[in-house]
């Protein structure tokens, strides 16, 4: 696995001590994995749900949601009513 | 070395539903920030989605619009990538069984001129998928500030085939498409608040070659026309840099609207693997024939098809065809009085001259949530039927018509009543329009000359003078004829 | 009553209590408050409570109570619950720094229940961070010990629920079952644990581990408690798509009847080497009694069960990796002080925000989706998460229900298992099938190990038929009652 690539993909910055650390566990679970390999699945349906329904839906009315002083309640910074984030760099 | 381009466009439209489609709080635009949410819009610990039904059956009808397949079974899948706009980090999306697969925009070009017709298209689609809306991110100095009202609000993706030709056919497609849209009641499509947005893949390739050229996304065409001239810059930079013996490169642009060019945007992901998977969190859907048949019955009519009608059925003129037919509300109106006369093209004219002149630029909102014209607007289908009828009648002339119209529409008050109060109706009496035009032809003879001497124009001069002498009331086409005859003597 | 009767009554004898006038609300919640004081630092079972709160909720159920208005069985009655169940106004850390400052805005589905009972909402339970973990070693606010061992882990990820009913700090408590997460930590602590059946207890307001495995359930003294507890917070919810619109019937009532005999599998898988000589030991009473009491015993065959741990870790890492992406340091979670831009935000917040055991299994997760893997390992395990749910479907058409020991050794040694992740995955080898099924499983203890350790047995029902099961569980319960005895604290 390259560790770097898919901690990137997860957003998750690894110290070097922790990168040095997980990099044979991770390696381990992977053999785990591995064992799948061997697994006859000819035919056979993935089981997306334990017990699959369809059209599990509600009609189109509204509900009462937060008001923005519980929308911002846990929000680290905020300003004029919407949440702070540092800059974007892209647009 | 001549090449062509090659367009293909991902068109996001928001539906119009009273929730969101994943959770019950509203949906709306410009209201204060971050007051259309809940735990489940803000992504908190614990909540779950809840499909939203009418988005579903929103998107069926625009499938069955579009002539495209409704899937039998789909279902959702989560596109996992981070993002400050993104609640959750995931965006509950639908990626290998989406609601309809193909189908089809007709496109129609400009004609020769405005009063022509041009050429009909139908531009093929790839997939219509549903999926919800992410927040609003808004980009400040040194931070940004993101809002999510629109978080989670129900949008439907439709994407084309790469089978678009010219900045032109850009243009045309997105403006049939966002007609049907309206007309049906999918949405306002309104691009200002975000409810129809656009991104294009535009490649270009020597003319006549089979093989896709590299496709280049362009991101932030922000109006139908800005999508069009974004296009067309984007060819023009691809074709220059092909000429200098530069390379294309798959990358996504930015379009600038003020300077007019597009520039490389940095990607939202250093790679883009979004890990799709199904969400274990909602249970998939099924369309059953039955459902859909009931929709397609219920289907409104097409623009293009209203058109085809109002012509063959009605001859009427494109001029006034092209003007009708992307306004549903304003052909009910059309079709409603034009039943109650013979003369359905006359009817055609008032309405896309007059009425449309009265009720000027946009409906407010409230109009268009009560999907009906504006308050303003007191001239009714049957009124307007009335004045038709008045004019064929010969009980007014056309001129006296269009002077009454705008009272009509502003007081509500009928032609017949306005008539009656000036007594505005026509004189159509014979001797009197003879005498009166006899003592015009008297009064300018210089007229007269020119007009005995073959300048058919003069004659406008010598109805004038009787018209004011009858203050508009001296029937037109009395007057022509009683001056023609008294000339001709 | 004095405390300490009350602290070591089970939730019917202090129910009975109340509705006898022999003791309050009020007093049955100093009670466990002083025991609280008395043991948990020992313990730490607790991360967060609110004497205040939890007296004002006792006394106004004597209120209510006065006026013959009570509730019903739970009324009065202290739950406390594993720190990943939402609760308005109170905390929610998921026992993660990432979490540290959250305090939730809205209830989930199971605590509006509790409310609507009438129970005391009493505490926040302590677990392994976000539900990842066998032994609550992965708190980040320090593990819970277990009351029988002070040296030895409690189990987990509900670490804290289990001990906390253990140490007759609280007579009842919820936590939740990815893989094994109630039944385990209830074998290891010697009390009764349960996992419903995926869809019977709604998800909404639980924070989410892996979607498809999740459920939350009781812990106990006796599974005629459990059974309680189980009844007030199972039912359809129409805010989790998951839930099932099955029929709650009275537990309770259902254990009242004497249970026909019936036929128990043994599979044969289950019980092969790896297991603790205690361990075999105490099944195998429970095996005798069960044979002495009518009961058939058949062995069955599981066949797919050594690929139960690959195959649960594929896709419970896999969901996961996507339900944390969430917490990112953006709307409602710690933030990196140390970010300078947005990516640096999610990375540093969540490497900061997480413990190793979370990142380790994001990092898996994310692997396991990822473009090129999906097909190897995700979907693969899904279509072998089939071949595991056939495997039960085959056992029941022969037997009501399936035995099992709950954990292959007794409470292990803190820091035995931490190092090594798969160590720490076996330890889940009997508990985990039952999740990916879907079927509903308790752990009754059914004894002790040479140490004084608990040992607990497992039985597995079919889907949907908790009656059965928890009968099959009361004829071994209310003749031994291993878990009305309490460690010496």
């Amino acid at each position: 696995m390259d560790i770097d690539y898919v901690s990137n993909l997860a957003r998750i910055e690894l110290s070097p001590e922790e990168r040095e650390k997980f990099h044979p566990q991770l390696g381990q679970v992977l053999e785990y994995f591995d064992k799948l390999k061997e697994v006859d699945v000819e035919g056979v349906e993935p089981t997306a749900h334990a017990f699959p329904r369809f059209n599990v839906w509600d009609a189109d009315e509204t509900k009462e949601g937060f008001s923005e002083e519980q929308a911002l309640a846990n929000a680290p910074k905020s300003r004029n009513g919407q949440i702070v984030v540092p800059k974007v760099i892209e647009e | 070395m001549k090449y062509e381009a090659v367009i293909g466009l991902e068109v996001h439209v928001q539906l119009d539903t009273k929730s969101k489609m994943f959770t019950r709080v509203g949906t709306g635009f410009g209201k204060p920030p971050n007051s259309l949410t809940d735990a489940v819009v803000l992504g908190l610990p614990g909540a779950l989605p809840v499909m939203n039904r009418e988005a579903i059956e929103k998107s069926i009808r625009v499938g069955l619009l579009l002539g495209c397949k409704i899937a039998k079974v789909c279902k959702w899948d989560r596109k996992n990538y981070f993002y400050p706009d993104m609640p959750k980090n995931y965006q509950i999306s639908q990626f290998d069984q989406p609601i309809c697969e193909g189908g089809e925009v007709e496109i129609e070009m400009p004609g020769e001129s405005p009063a022509v017709m041009g050429p009909h298209r139908m531009v093929k689609l790839t997939r219509i998928h549903l999926e919800e809306d992410v927040g609003k991110l808004t980009h400040y100095e040194s931070d940004s500030l993101v809002d999510y009202n629109r978080a989670g609000s129900p949008l439907l993706e439709i994407v084309s085939e790469p089978d678009l030709f010219s900045p032109d056919e850009v243009f045309a497609y997105l403006t049939s498409l966002r007609n049907s849209l309206v007309s049906a009641a999918i949405s306002p499509c309104d691009m200002e608040k975000g409810q129809l947005r656009c991104d294009a893949n535009v490649s270009i390739r020597p003319v006549g070659s089979e093989t896709l050229g590299t496709k280049v996304e362009l991101k932030n065409l922000n109006t139908i026309s800005g999508v069009r001239n974004g296009v067309e810059y984007e060819i023009r930079r691809q074709t220059k840099v092909l000429d200098e013996g530069g390379e294309i490169f798959q990358e996504t642009r930015r379009w600038n609207p003020e300077q007019k060019y597009t520039t490389p945007m940095r990607s939202k992901e250093m790679a883009h693997d979004y890990r799709y998977f199904p969400d274990p969190d909602l249970m998939p859907v099924q369309i059953s024939d039955d459902w859909v048949d009931k929709m397609r019955d219920q289907l409104p009519e097409k623009p293009f098809d209203k058109q085809r009608r109002y012509r063959d059925e009605m001859n009427l003129p494109y001029s006034s065809t092209s003007a009708l037919c992307g306004d549903r509300l304003l052909c009910e109106f059309f079709e409603t009085a034009a039943a109650l006369t013979d003369v359905p093209a006359k009817v055609a004219n008032w309405v896309v001259n007059d009425l449309l002149r009265e009720l000027g630029q946009t409906n407010s909102e409230e109009d268009e949530k009560n999907a009906s014209l504006p308050q303003r607007c007191k001239v009714t289908p049957n009124m307007l039927a009335d004045l038709v009828n008045l004019i064929e009648d010969a009980v007014i002339s056309n001129n006296v018509a269009k002077e009454i119209f705008p009272e009509m529409f502003a007081s509500g008050r009928t032609a017949k009543e306005i008539i009656a109060e000036k007594g505005l109706e026509m004189q159509s009496d014979g001797d009197e329009i003879e005498s009166l035009c006899a003592q015009a032809i008297a009064s300018d003879s210089d007229a007269a000359e020119k007009f005995r001497g073959g300048k058919e124009g003069a004659i406008n001069a010598l109805k004038g003078v009787v018209m004011k002498a009858t203050r508009g009331q001296a029937n037109p086409k009395v007057v022509d004829e009683t001056l023609r005859r008294l000339l001709a003597q | 009553m004095i405390a300490s009767d009350l602290t070591g009554s089970t939730a019917h004898e202090l129910s009975r209590a109340l509705g006898e006038g022999k003791t309050s609300s009020e007093e049955i919640t100093k009670a466990f408050l002083s025991r609280i004081e008395e043991v948990d630092e020992r313990v730490h079972a607790y991360l967060h409570w609110d004497a205040e709160d939890m007296l004002a909720q006792a006394k106004r159920s004597d209120a209510r109570r006065s006026q013959g208005q009570s509730k019903g069985p739970l009324d009065g009655i202290p739950v406390g619950l594993k720190d990943v169940i939402c609760v308005e106004g109170q905390p929610l850390t998921a026992a993660s720094r990432i979490l540290e400052h959250y305090v939730s805005p809205y209830d989930a589905t199971v605590t509006r229940k509790l409310k609507q009972a009438g129970a005391v909402l009493a505490g926040r339970l302590n677990l392994d961070e976000f539900a990842m973990g066998s032994s609550t070693e992965n708190s980040a606010y320090g593990p819970t010990r277990n009351p029988w061992n002070l040296d030895r882990v409690p189990g987990g990820s509900s670490g804290g629920s289990s001990a906390a009913v253990a140490a007759r700090e609280t007579p009842l408590s919820l936590g939740s079952d990815t893989g094994g997460s109630i039944r385990q930590p209830a074998s290891l602590c010697g009390v009764v644990g349960m996992k419903p059946t995926y869809g019977m207890v709604s998800r909404f307001g639980l924070a989410a581990f892996a979607s498809s495995l999740d459920q939350i359930g009781p812990f106990a003294q006796t599974v005629q408690d459990a059974a309680l507890l189980l009844e007030v917070i199972s039912g359809h919810d129409p805010l989790d798509s998951t839930s099932y619109p099955a029929e709650v019937p009275s537990y309770s009532k259902a254990l009242e009847k004497t249970s026909p005999p019936r036929k128990i599998g043994l599979p044969k898988e289950f019980f092969g080497p790896g297991m603790d000589d205690d361990v075999r030991n105490a099944i195998e009473q429970t095996i005798s009694f069960y044979e002495s009491h009518g009961y058939e015993m058949i062995e069955i065959s599981l066949p797919s069960t050594d690929l139960s741990i690959p195959v649960y870790y594929v896709i419970a890492t896999a969901e996961a990796s996507s339900n944390l992406a969430r917490y990112d340091g953006i709307r409602y979670t710690s933030r990196s002080p140390n970010a300078e831009n947005v990516i640096d935000v999610y990375a540093k917040s969540r490497g900061e925000g997480f413990g190793e055991e979370v990142k380790r299994r994001c990092i898996l997760g994310a692997y396991g989706l990822s473009s090129g893997y999906y097909d190897a390992y995700y979907l693969k395990a899904q279509k072998t998460r089939t071949l595991i749910r056939r495997d039960f479907e085959r056992a029941f058409d022969e037997v009501d229900a399936i035995l099992t020991p709950t954990s292959p050794t007794p409470a292990f040694r803190f820091g035995e298992k931490s190092e090594d992740p798969i160590s720490m995955y076996l330890s889940d080898v009997y508990t985990i099938s039952t999740n990916l099924a879907g079927l509903p499983g308790i752990s009754v203890p059914c004894g002790f190990s040479k140490t004084g350790l608990p040992i607990g047995m497992q039985l597995i029902g079919k889907a949907f038929d908790e009656s059965t099961l928890l009968s099959i569980a009361q004829d071994f319960d209310q003749a031994h009652e291993f878990g009305r005895q309490a460690p010496n604290l």
